[in-house]
């Protein structure tokens, strides 16, 4: 996987301490990492992206050479420590590794770090294949090292998620990297107006210097033209995995001149200038945003070329979305004039809508059912957050108005609030978002006296990224068990007063809990705490009643559980799928539903 | 040899282990393989795939429309909608299984037959892979992605040898689950 080689290329060059937090499609990363970690090397979940950021900026200080890994939204999160590290600077290599995801598939923005590496002034490495992830991540640490800046390395979703054999270094040809420590002095690492100003000057002038050092890199190339296409004025400039597509597309149409750009800052000018040469017209591919397209422009611009760069820009190829090896080929051959011979379509019959939905017995489901319970009928505003309980916004549950990045659900419940004061405003928070960046906000709630239910959705995990530790957990990445950090102690500690924790599953239970909570004044607190079905055994599986069904559809149209169907007039539950959490059980009217182990009540 | 294999299914039924199952046992031939997978917020029951790619001179992991020798399919409706990517003669093997999205069981379901039906009636080469048999007799219905390696393998539509596909089973299933993932992809026989 293009993140297992991002891991073992860290390791290979010698890595000290790696951290980040959690995010699709970054995390295998650190997983991997951890799992291979040498014996000097230290590896942690941190609680957010800046903390992780700030961590490895302290250990890189001390001339350890470091990874911090993050999706895209992450880099958001950990930007106001990146934004000054490049200008303080690091000691040991500091590879910051961000992994963009065009779709977009799993995250909230197409946001490009690529752009983010423009604007913070912090050099940036592309790879279009896992073996180039591999050897990037080295030469970054390198080029790191070299000019004491931390250095991006971005893959995309198909690039981290895609797999392909790799050559990778015997660990005798490991680098082995034993840091000097931390060495005082002030003029260095106390950040301060009038060195702020020098830094940025030279950092300036390293990046124009590097857009020199860059072009005879590698990972920056010509892909030469074939003699039928020499002399055609047209040319290709890609990067990332749509690389990739370019080339397959090549084989089809041509092998025209293609300029493949693996730093897409600094940008290889040099390199750019010999592939403008002779060229009328090229064709930007990229996904995202047209980095490629406006550096050539100004390029272009810059030595008075006349070469026409196309692109998104003027909504020749898509401006959002990912790119196909379909729609590469598509663009290319309507740019150089080729008709493509394309399979036809066959005429699919409709087929169903799979959006993702909550796994049966998932905990999340019974916590919202039972708050829709408790409330119904009165004015309530549903504030969600990042996490697999987001999917608590699908029918039948909807139960989620609101959604932004994470954490932010409760500063918006509190707007709301202030707006509105007699709407009963919950904000819904997952236990490892509740860590990350829900406690600032519970803090500003109680300080400026608003009113509103804050749900803690503890399932002991952090499961959307795919079961990662946290503070709650009390199991650290280097496989230590400590104690966990008791969430009721977090919020009892800042000063709230009710707090209350109860078992989502056992409904009654629930319900009678955000009836009492929901009618205290200022900022209270339910924990629903059950965990995740990934991370516990199943208890059993439930069981229809078939005789005693009366059809009435109650189960299958209150909770939307994946394992209840209907076949037959009938409740039917899908055995591979059902854990026995029992929540239909408990509201199915007839009591025709046996919970895990036990007959059915009905009579 | 080429090959470009595309496994469609339902996150959560087990693509993801199948499809490294085959590149591992691939590159056990020394055989080149790029893949892609599907992992994040769709493993959650939404629509997943995995495209193989085996052999020499391929630049992307990514399989284009009407390029894949193999579609094994996980699920009925899955299966119908990766048959753009189907080349002209490739072969489809489906799992005789629907699994019912939420969003249909409310609006009264989607008809499986109707994607057989689709599938027999456009694919020459395909086979469908009755699988509740297997599952009562393995006494687990987690074992469906070995069943239908299995029945890749046998069928020979793998173009690789029973010997490394095995082998690649017991170096990446946890011990725990060995002897039944082994049962299951020699079930067919
Ligand atoms: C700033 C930022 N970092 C990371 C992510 C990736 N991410 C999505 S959900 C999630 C955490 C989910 O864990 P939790 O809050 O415990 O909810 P669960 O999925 O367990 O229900 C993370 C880290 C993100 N979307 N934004
Ligand atoms: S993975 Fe866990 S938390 Fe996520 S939907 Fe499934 S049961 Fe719920």
């Amino acid at each position: 996987m293009g993140n297992e080689a991002i891991a073992m290329g860290a390791i290979a060059a010698g890595v000290g301490l790696v951290c980040g937090y959690p995010g699709t499609p970054s995390t295998e990363v650190l997983e991997t990492v951890a799992k291979h970690r040498p014996e000097d090397c230290y590896v942690e979940w941190s609680i957010n992206e800046k903390t992780a950021m700030e961590v490895a900026a302290g250990a890189a200080y001390a001339g350890t050479r470091v990874l911090v890994t993050m999706k895209q939204m992450g880099l958001n999160v950990a930007s106001d420590p990146l934004m000054c590290v490049e200008y303080v600077g690091v000691k040991g290599g500091m590879v910051v590794l961000v992994a963009d995801d065009p779709g977009p598939i799993s995250s909230q923005t197409e946001q490009d770090t690529r752009t983010f590496a423009r604007f913070s002034k912090v050099p940036c490495f592309d790879p279009s294949t896992a073996q180039e992830a591999y050897d990037m991540v080295q030469e970054a640490f390198e080029l790191s090292e070299k000019y004491g800046t931390p250095v991006f390395v971005r893959p995309t979703t198909r690039v981290s998620h895609g797999y392909a054999d790799i050559e990778v270094k015997d660990p005798e040809e490991y680098t082995k990297h034993t840091p000097e420590g931390f060495i005082k002095d002030t003029k260095k690492w106390v950040i301060f107006p009038r060195a702020s100003f020098l830094n940025h000057q030279r950092i300036e002038k390293r990046n124009q210097e590097l857009t020199k050092e860059l072009s005879a890199s590698p990972f920056n190339r010509i892909e030469p033209e074939s003699e039928s296409t020499v002399g055609c004025g047209f040319g290709i400039a890609c990067g990332g995995i749509s690389y990739t597509y370019a080339m397959e597309a090549r084989k089809e149409l041509g092998d025209v001149k293609l300029l493949k750009v693996g730093t897409p800052f600094p940008f290889p000018e040099e390199l750019a200038l010999d592939f403008l040469e002779g060229l009328d017209q090229v064709l930007c591919i990229e996904e995202l945003d047209p980095v490629i397209e406006r550096e050539l422009t100004y390029i272009c611009n810059k030595y008075g070329m006349n070469v026409w760069i196309r692109g998104k820009v003027e909504g020749y190829t898509p401006n959002a979305g990912e790119n196909t090896v379909d729609s590469v080929k598509k663009v290319m051959a309507r740019f150089l004039g080729k008709d493509l011979k394309t399979p036809v379509a066959p005429q699919l019959p409709p087929l169903p809508v799979r959006p993702p939905v909550l796994c049966a017995g998932c905990p999340h489901r019974a916590s919202f059912y039972a708050v829709k319970k408790a409330m119904a009928g009165k004015k309530t505003l549903y504030c969600g957050d990042i996490g697999c309980y987001t999917l608590g916004n699908a029918m039948p549950l909807d139960m989620v108005d609101t959604c932004l990045c994470m954490g932010a659900g409760l500063g918006i419940a509190q707007g709301v609030f202030h707006t509105e004061p007699d709407t009963n405003c919950f904000a819904f928070v997952g236990d490892s978002t509740f860590f990350a960046s829900a406690i600032p906000s519970v803090i500003n709630g109680l300080f400026n006296q608003a009113d509103f239910t804050l749900v803690v959705l503890d399932n002991s995990t952090t499961a959307m990224t795919g079961h990662q530790p946290h503070p709650g957990t009390g199991r650290t990445m280097m496989g230590k068990t400590v104690p966990a950090v008791s969430i009721e102690g977090v919020l009892k500690g800042v000063g709230l007063t009710c707090v209350e924790t109860v078992d989502p599953l056992d409904h009654e239970a629930a319900v009678a809990c955000v009836k009492r909570v929901a009618a205290e004044k200022g900022v209270k607190a339910i924990i629903f705490r059950s965990p995740c079905i990934a991370v516990s055994k199943p208890s059993g599986k439930c069981a229809v009643d078939a005789d005693a069904c009366i059809g009435c559809r109650t189960c299958i149209d209150e909770i939307g559980c994946p394992a209840l169907f209907f076949a037959d007039d009938r409740a039917v539950i899908d055995e591979a799928q059902c854990t026995g959490c029992g929540l239909c059980s408990q509201i199915c009217p007839v009591c025709a539903i046996a919970p895990a182990g036990k007959e059915a009540r009905h009579e | 040899m080429n090959k470009n294999i595309i496994l469609c299914g339902v996150g959560g039924q087990g693509t993801v282990l199948a499809s490294r199952l085959i590149s591992a046992a691939a590159m056990k031939e020394g055989l080149p393989v790029q893949s892609a997978e599907t992992i994040g917020m769709a493993q959650r029951g939404g629509s997943v795939f995995s495209h193989i790619r085996i052999g020499e001179g391929v630049n992307t992991p990514m399989i284009g429309l009407g390029q894949a020798d193999l579609v094994l399919g996980f699920e009925l409706g899955e299966t119908v909608r990766q048959l753009p990517y189907l080349k002209e003669g490739g072969k489809v093997i489906a799992a005789d299984r629907a699994v019912m999205p939420v969003t249909a069981s409310l609006a009264g379901g989607y008809d499986p037959s109707v994607m057989k039906e689709y599938l027999t009636a456009n694919v020459p080469d395909l086979t469908i892979v009755e699988v509740e048999e297997a599952f009562k007799e393995l006494g687990s219905s987690k074992v469906l992605n070995l069943l239908l390696l299995g029945s890749a393998l046998h069928t020979g539509s793998l173009g690789l040898s029973k010997q490394s596909v095995l082998s690649a089973i017991q170096e990446n299933v946890p011990p725990k689950f060995l002897d039944l993932n082994l049962k299951a992809v020699q079930f067919y026989k």
